[in-house]
């Protein structure tokens, strides 16, 4: 820190910047009083009000149908998509094609999306998130797992194959594991893309399934509320968990 | 009739070809129905009539192009790219100097210092907007602070502003632009600045000639990975800027699930892809010419 000089200044400056609304936040959420800027003492009680919330309650599951089969899906394709880019084809385009989804504004997708399920006549529903979140999350799942495969050695597979295992033995038992802690994190990454994604989501869900990103948008755009304050607290803390807990997954498979 | 080994060969390349279609196949399938079918759609519903309850008409037609050309859509569109701007420069100005610092951290504090920089971002979006309803409110604990200490005496409009765009804004994607600088000053060869400085450079000419040229690829894509997704948001604008602060996304919105005028929004949509494209292609030509000077010195 010493030996910063007048960069210490920017650096603590964008500390506070990031952490003085989260703080902020954190605090309100615990204030008793009804009124959300009069501090009224110290309390839990809008945590207990939000476990009885129907509407939170339904929306946090449909979330989480949406981002499991999402993650199914999005894994399982982005995978065989990112093997296919590294081993099958040497197309720069092919792989372009393939990681669009990744960097198209959400917005864009979004209108696309709908347009086209309504060209197809197609209801809107959960089912029709799940299916748009899988796009952008296979080609980050794809993204992911190409650049380990950049780093495996493909003479494992031939010595395999040479040592009389099947395609598919070898598929399964080299290929795969190889590539485990790429997948895995590509997966978790969709999850939590997908747990977080709303532009999408308002455009391809139906009126009686919102996700629970809509369920807060309709929540914060009539303003500030109690409740609002104590689910933001509570997803902060889901959130910094994953994150964390991701950290030092990352470093434990680095460290391997 | 055929040799053995040209069947072997035969037979090793019908294999090849199989596999590519199990590996491939599915994936780009689900991208060409998912992702490039829709977006031609949007590109083709932007020629033809609109219908009465959304969707369209077949007949072609290019008045929604003109329409555009309406006062009301170019100033729209023209502060779009001003805020997005606007963010975009404070992001620069603030960013660079956090991830030149996080650099020179000693190395057992910068990966902490990365995460506290990260940690936000990967909270909900909304959230973090609706965190600054929170600060900015009239008798919120910014207004209510300021007050307490004496420099304002009566509450100042900070929420609905244009401000408050920018600050929302700024706040979701300041960690996209610290991000990539942070890595390409981190990969800067101390020596070359060395040399500068020992050549009779001052600090600040070493700076300018060594250390911004070579971390200006980093600098260009944290520029347009804050860039984009401020010009296309209309969470930010409708929730801080109170309705009185339109941008392009919020119009694009209203077209298709509002007014119900999707040709119209797809033009809208298409102006904004093709505004994104032109600074893709922008930076892309920029790093090449730095590149291309770094081959020939």
């Amino acid at each position: 820190m010493r030996n910063l000089g007048w960069l210490r200044l920017p650096l603590i400056g964008t500390y506070v910047f990031l952490y003085i609304p989260i703080i902020v936040l954190v605090v309100m959420s615990f204030n008793a009083s009804k009124l959300p800027f009069s501090w009224g003492g110290f309390s839990g009680r809008w945590y207990s009000t939000l476990l009885n919330d129907e509407l939170i309650r339904q929306g946090f599951i449909n979330t989480i149908i949406v981002a499991i089969g999402a993650t199914v899906l999005a894994t399982i394709l982005g995978t065989l998509l990112a093997i296919g880019l590294a081993r099958y084809t040497r197309s720069a385009v092919l792989e372009a094609y393939a990681l669009t989804p990744a960097i198209v504004p959400d917005l864009a997708l979004a209108i696309g999306l709908l347009v086209m399920f309504s060209a197809v006549g197609m209801t809107l529903g959960l089912h029709s998130v799940l299916l748009a979140h899988v796009v952008f999350g296979m080609a980050f799942v794809a993204a992911v797992v190409t650049a380990r495969l950049g780093q495996t050695d493909p003479s494992l597979e031939e010595a395999s194959r040479d040592l009389g295992s099947s395609a598919i033995g070898t598929f399964f038992r080299i290929t795969i594991p190889s590539l485990a802690p790429a997948i895995v994190a590509g997966a978790l990454l969709v999850f939590t893309l997908s747990l977080d994604e709303f532009v999408i989501a308002f455009f391809t869900d139906g009126p009686s399934t919102p996700t629970l990103p809509i369920v807060i948008y309709s929540m914060v755009r009539f303003g500030v509320t109690p409740e609002i304050n104590a689910l933001a607290a509570l997803l902060l803390l889901v959130s910094f968990t994953v994150v964390i807990a991701a950290q030092r997954f990352t470093r434990i498979s680095d460290a391997v | 009739m055929t040799s053995p080994a040209a069947q072997g060969r035969g037979a090793e390349r019908r294999r090849a070809l199989g596999a590519r279609f199990v590996f491939l196949g599915p994936g780009l399938f689900y991208v060409t129905v998912f992702m490039a079918i829709p977006l031609l759609l949007v590109l083709s519903y932007a020629f033809l009539k609109r219908g009465r309850f959304g969707g369209v008409k077949m007949e072609f037609t290019l008045d929604n192009f003109h329409r555009v050309i309406e006062s009301v859509y170019v100033s729209v569109i023209g502060n779009s790219i001003l805020i997005a701007a606007i963010t975009t420069v404070l992001a620069l100005l603030i960013g660079y100097p956090t991830a030149y610092a996080i650099a020179r951290l000693p190395r057992k504090w910068r990966n902490l210092a990365l995460v506290l920089v990260v940690l936000p971002f990967w909270t909900n979006f909304l959230i973090r907007t609706y965190a600054w309803i929170l600060l900015l409110n009239s008798e919120g604990p910014l207004n209510k602070g300021l007050m307490a200490v004496g420099i304002l005496h009566e509450p100042l409009d900070l929420l609905y502003t244009r401000g408050a765009v920018v600050a929302g804004l700024l706040y979701a994607y300041l960690p996209l632009m610290i991000l990539p600088i942070y890595a390409s000053v981190e990969r800067l060869d101390n020596s070359l600045i060395e040399a500068a400085t020992n050549l009779g450079a001052s600090r600040a000419r070493a700076f300018f000639t060594v250390t911004l040229p070579l971390t200006l690829p980093g600098t260009m894509i944290g520029a347009i990975f804050v860039f984009v997704p401020s010009l296309g948001n209309f969470i930010v604008p409708e929730l801080l800027g109170g309705g009185k602060t339109v941008m392009i996304g919020n119009l694009i919105r209203d077209q298709f699930l509002k007014a119900r005028d999707w040709p119209f929004g797809a033009v809208l949509a298409l102006i904004m892809v093709a505004l994104l494209i032109l600074l893709f292609a922008g930076q892309a030509a920029i790093s090449r010419r730095i590149n291309g000077r770094g081959r020939h010195a």
